[in-house]
């Protein structure tokens, strides 16, 4: 338990260490769908965005707050939802997008390819899929090392 | 807005994704499966943000479960389009292109509306349909372009097709903009796509209309929806 009110600065710490529920190798911060923390008299309230309208870990993003904010002794706590503006794949850290490509998954870019393969570096790359295994991403191929990889769509 | 004029949206994102959820695990190859899957996925969920603002505005206490479980099909307001049968992968993916060109146009516009609450759905929408837009526009082209037998099979889901594309160009008070204004944007992506996929747009323009006033459904969507509909109507408080 807590003694007293933690301050938001220590809730948004709290929150860096909540793993993305798909990939676990990113933080919720890192993501940048924790949008704003405030309190409100007694109960935290904690603004979160969602990545895509369907994505089905946008339930279990708000179940994870809920959990390590209670482990936390958060007792009063309220999840608002906000959809505008957007979420962008410019609100993701660099911290996070490093993390990204050394877990395997190319980070987004503006361009809207990705750099190189995130195995061998190879620019040589070819693209298989805008969708991939989740809706933030897409399927590419190196054509080098001819592994296929996950790439971070930049939207 | 009206509660009928986001119902629209609302409506057409909702049928498409039930729709394209057929394909889940019979898809031609994995990559289109999961994209289909993807992409009704993206389609469900703005259904949830269209057809939740839709219960606020109505005022009766019905959310997106509500209106999407508990409505008959005259009731539904969505284009004929979207309703029709998937068949086979070539007149899914013109149906698909089809309704992405007309939707993303529809939401850039919707991406500016005075209503707050509708801008801000259209803004997040549109980033998920640009992708939409992209993939069924390089498979009609793959695939117009392509054997001679896929490209008899284009042409033939293009002739059934176009029949329903001038609903979605009709405007009356329940439209939430001039859906007429749109018409130029789409002709010009439709051709520009059909010139490369080697695509004859069919001569007649007519076309069935009462999908979006909901007064002549075609009978497909009878059929989608008591499979959509037949468990929470026949246990309403199922919760899991």
């Amino acid at each position: 338990m807590v003694e007293g009110r933690p301050s938001t600065s220590v809730v948004w710490k709290w929150l860096a260490d909540v793993p993305d529920p798909e990939i676990p190798a990113i933080s919720l911060l890192d993501l940048g769908v924790i949008r704003d923390i405030q309190w409100r008299a007694d109960t935290l309230e904690v603004t979160v965005t969602p990545t895509y309208s369907g994505c089905p870990a946008t339930s279990l993003i708000n179940f994870q707050i809920e959990a390590a904010l209670s482990a936390r002794g958060i007792q009063k706590l309220t999840l608002k939802r906000q959809i505008a503006p957007p979420w962008t794949t410019d609100w993701m850290s660099d911290a996070g997008c490093k993390k990204l490509e050394a877990y395997g998954i190319a980070p987004p870019r503006s361009t809207g390819s990705p750099k190189q393969c995130p195995r061998c570096k190879s620019n040589s790359l070819e693209e298989i899929s805008e969708f991939g295994s989740t809706p933030c991403k897409a399927q590419w191929r190196c054509k080098d090392c001819l592994e296929p990889f996950d790439y971070f769509k930049c939207i | 807005m009206s509660f009928t004029s986001i119902l629209r949206m609302g409506d057409n994102t909702l049928v498409l994704g039930q729709r394209l959820s057929e394909w889940c695990g019979h898809g031609p190859a994995p990559e289109e499966d999961i994209a289909l899957a993807n992409i009704a996925l993206d389609l469900i969920g703005q259904t949830r943000l269209w057809l939740d603002l839709a219960g606020n505005r109505e005022g009766l206490g019905r959310d997106s479960d509500m209106l999407a479980y508990h409505r008959n099909p005259w009731d539904f307001k969505n284009l004929l389009l979207v309703e029709q049968p998937n068949r086979d992968f070539g007149i899914t993916m013109m149906r698909q292109f089809l309704f992405d060109t007309w939707h993303l146009e529809t939401l850039r516009i919707l991406s500016h509306h005075t209503d707050k609450d509708v801008r801000g759905i259209a803004q997040k929408s549109s980033k998920e349909v640009t992708y939409h837009r992209a993939r069924s526009t390089n498979i009609v082209i793959a695939l117009g372009d392509g054997t001679e037998k896929s490209q008899l099979r284009m042409q033939s889901a293009l002739n059934r097709l176009y029949p329903y594309v001038g609903e979605m160009f009709m405007t009356d008070k329940d439209d939430l903009i001039d859906m007429a204004a749109l018409r130029p944007r789409f002709d010009a992506h439709l051709s520009a796509t059909l010139n490369k996929a080697t695509l004859t747009k069919p001569e007649s323009e007519f076309y069935h209309k009462g999908g979006k006033t909901g007064t002549q459904h075609s009978e497909h969507l009878s059929h989608i929806l008591a499979t959509m509909q037949s468990l929470p109507r026949s246990y309403p408080e199922a919760k899991w």
